[in-house]
């Protein structure tokens, strides 16, 4: 490409964005079909982002799961007390102060109705021991305090609390025949563990007679690397029938099947919408370049090369495409970000509560698709400008 | 008069610019298709509480439906007036071959299933054959087809939940007969019986997860749920009762609110394809100026042209919303079979028609309006003096 190309390119290019303003409406057309799908592919994707990093922020490397072998979730898992003692007195489990940093844990779900519907819900009912909190570096209180041990207390998580209706610190709930009194409320970095109710385990046990059986046990490793050693101490052992997992990966198993639908719909729903603002942007990009005939062909007979006019024509789908990519992100930000929903977590048929998440990530995926399909609206009109013949055009208007 | 014989020239309009007439086509069928097949997948999803039974009660635990009740509910509720049929039924948790697809095994009792459930239809001497086979279960047709299982098959089922006494988790269950859906709803399901569960299992004996009840009349069904409630008030184990409808509604909910987000994503295509729509026409109608004022000279009415420039938006967006509602019945129908057992209900319900066509006037309608109003309002004089 020499100099004069490239001057050529810059002042043909100049020109025509300097008059967009007189197609405006068109422009403005392509544009917003652009930040139409850009909009709809981020909130679909956010949403599917949102139930992911819930799970996600819930497993830690060095942080152990055992369930019983063949379970995949907790509610279909069972361990017996001895088993759990077994479990948490593996040498490879870190030990605090008062022993071995384990907690063997109840998961069962309760009704509660949603907020939003009315109709009732599984919400999960966890059974903790004193350990727990332990076990989850970022958990706190935020409202209230502890449960009593022994009584019928529950601690409600934030995310439950607003997605589910009666969660209210102070207040009595009647589930069944027990009243139980919401103790406080407690956060945990926005992970799935918000979304529960806490109660004692042995309370819990009594209430839905489980004797003393547990149905998982989350152990504190002395570091991430010691988790095959773990599971095979474990494994060695005969009168342990379990399997062992990091809780990441567990937690990734568990979002695996929603993340995939979500994702695949979601694509599938950006596919077409986005055929059809290609065929938007098409039209627009025709109808400028018809519009532009004489000028072109002025420009062609003044000597203007084909590669600049199909440059300023693409330019211009670009920068509409831009425009739209980023109206579009800054909706999808605006009307999906932060959106708390619950979702059924099909593993174990118990809610899941999220947060759509509008990820900088996302939002760069969002833009480049929406200059894809700019690029692919222009670029045949793009080519139709350079190779229309110039006494035609000259003639033509 | 005739409409009809302004046919030519409508064509003749939109024949003017091929490939814009083309591309506004495109778009609004694009639209359509979407619109398609996001109902067909509201329908999969949610289409099952309408084909619940409008005489079924599910009486579970009040506390949660993981916990199972006493089997003397069953006598005791079928001991009630108004109460027509009672069945009980367990959730199994079954697994085969790969551990992590659940598959949809329950437990039954063979005798009173069928009174409960009329429209699972099976051959008569299927029917007998399981009634007589304890060892044996009854496979819906899509669940079969999912796993080319046949009549005569031993299955060993595996149960993430249950355990036997001697540790195992895998009840063998040969195929005694493949049902049938007599009323279009899900068949992937299967049901054994509850002897050849309940004998060898480690834990919980002589329970069963919850009732389903076939009321006499279904007017009186919210009568018949309170007094089954009332029975087992203050006892151990008190029981909820709903109607089978507002039990799958609920369960639906619990998935999200989809009819919300459906709602969202058409609202944002209609929205697009509206401008879209709009600018052809107005575009179309621009380049038109001087052409609709030599019309209006040789005595068109304002009237007519209005109604012309409306036809031609019309015309475009039924004929694309018609294209794309054909286009998603094609992908349905050549999908299901693949997605058979994920969304036994993928299919365009009748409803949809209706909407589309309502969709696509209204569509066409607001479209054309603008460019429409300004033919309309033309001046001959100045559109003559403009066009040059």
């Amino acid at each position: 490409m020499n100099f004069n190309t490239l001057q050529q390119l810059g002042a043909i290019t100049a020109m025509n964005l300097r008059n967009i303003p007189s197609r405006l409406s068109s422009s403005l057309v392509a544009a917003i079909g652009v930040a139409g799908v850009v909009t709809i592919l981020i909130g679909v994707l956010s949403m599917a982002e949102g139930f992911r990093s819930v799970l996600q922020y819930a497993g830690h490397d060095d942080v152990a799961i055992v369930l019983r072998g063949g379970s995949n979730d907790e509610m279909s898992s069972g361990l017996s007390l001895q088993q759990t003692r077994l479990i948490a007195d593996a040498p490879q489990v870190a030990r605090g102060a008062d022993g071995p940093l384990a907690s063997p844990e109840l998961y069962v779900i309760i009704d509660v109705p949603m907020r939003v519907t009315g109709t009732s819900a599984n919400v999960p009912l966890r059974g903790v021991e004193a350990h727990a909190p332990q076990l989850r570096q970022d958990f706190r209180i935020i409202a209230g305090r502890m449960f009593k041990p022994g009584t019928f207390e529950v601690i409600v998580g934030q995310g439950a609390a607003r997605q589910f209706r009666g969660l209210t610190t102070g207040t009595t709930v009647r589930w069944g025949s027990t009243d139980w009194y919401v103790a406080g409320m407690f956060a945990d970095r926005g992970s799935v563990a918000q979304g529960e109710v806490w109660t004692d385990a042995t309370v819990l046990q009594n209430a839905y007679n489980r004797g003393s059986s547990f149905q998982s046990v989350r152990v504190q490793l002395r570091s991430a690397a010691a988790l095959s050693d773990f599971a095979r101490t474990l494994q060695a052992d005969p009168r342990l029938t379990v399997r062992a997992m990091s809780e990441r990966a567990f937690y990734q198993e568990q979002s695996r099947i929603i993340t995939a639908m979500i994702e695949s719909v979601g694509s599938v729903i950006a596919i077409l919408m986005g055929l059809g603002a290609v065929f938007a942007a098409l039209n627009t990009m025709y109808s400028t370049v018809a519009a532009r005939t004489r000028e072109i062909a002025t420009l062609r007979a003044l000597g203007f090369g084909a590669l600049p006019v199909v440059t300023s024509v693409l330019t211009e789908a670009m920068l509409l495409g831009l425009a739209g990519g980023l109206l579009g992100c800054l909706a999808a930000w605006l009307g999906f970000n932060g959106i708390e929903t619950s979702t059924m977590n099909w593993a174990s048929f118990s809610q899941i509560t999220f947060a759509f998440k509008v990820t900088p990530a996302l939002m760069a995926r969002g833009l480049s698709y929406g200059l894809l399909l700019a690029l692919l609206g222009g670029l045949l009109p793009a080519i139709r400008a350079a190779r229309q013949s110039v006494v035609a055009g000259l003639r033509a208007g | 008069m005739s409409v009809l014989k302004y046919l030519p020239l409508l064509r003749a309009n939109l024949w003017r610019r091929r490939i814009r007439t083309v591309l506004t086509l495109a778009s609004v069928a694009t639209a359509f298709l979407l619109f398609g097949i996001l109902l067909a997948l509201r329908h999969a999803i949610t289409g099952g509480v309408e084909l619940t039974g409008a005489d079924r009660l599910i009486t579970m635990h009040k506390v949660s439906f993981i916990m199972s009740l006493p089997r003397s509910y069953l006598n005791r509720v079928a001991s009630l007036e108004g109460v027509r049929a009672v069945t009980g039924l367990i959730w199994f948790g079954g697994t085969y071959r790969d551990e992590r697809t659940t598959i949809v095994a329950q437990v039954a009792d063979a005798d009173t299933l069928f009174a409960v459930y009329p429209e699972l239809a099976l051959p008569a001497l299927q029917r007998r054959n399981w009634l007589q086979d304890t060892t044996g279960m009854i496979v819906g047709e899509a669940l079969a087809n999912a796993y080319h299982w046949k009549i005569g098959d031993v299955i060993p089922l595996h149960s993430n939940i249950y355990r036997k006494r001697d540790g195992s988790n895998v009840w063998d269950l040969r195929i005694d007969g493949i049902y049938r859906n007599s009323i279009g709803g899900d068949t992937n399901a299967l049901f054994f019986h509850y002897q050849y569960f309940n004998e060898p299992r480690a834990f919980d004996r002589d329970r069963i997860g919850w009732l389903v009840l076939r009321v006499s009349d279904p007017a009186h069904a919210v009568a018949v749920g309170r007094a089954v409630d009332a029975l087992f008030a203050n006892s151990a184990t008190e029981t909820k009762t709903s109607s089978e409808r507002a039990f799958a509604q609920g369960f639906i909910n619990q998935v999200g609110n989809i009819g919300a987000i459906i709602s969202i994503v058409v609202s944002a295509v209609f929205f697009t394809m509206l401008l879209v729509t709009a600018n052809t026409m107005s575009q179309s109608i621009r380049e038109r100026t001087a052409e609709l004022a030599v019309m209006k000279t040789l005595g068109f009415q304002g009237s007519q042209i209005l109604g012309l420039v409306l036809s031609e938006s019309l015309l475009i967006t039924l004929l694309g919303g018609g294209l794309g509602m054909l286009l998603a019945r094609s992908v349905t129908v050549v999908t299901r079979r693949a997605l058979q057992q994920y969304l036994p209900l993928f299919d365009i319900p009748a409803g949809a028609w209706l909407a589309a066509l309502v969709v696509a006037i209204a569509l066409g309608l607001l479209a054309g309006a603008l460019p429409a109003w300004a033919a309309w309002r033309l001046k001959i004089t100045d559109a003559l003096r403009q066009g040059g």
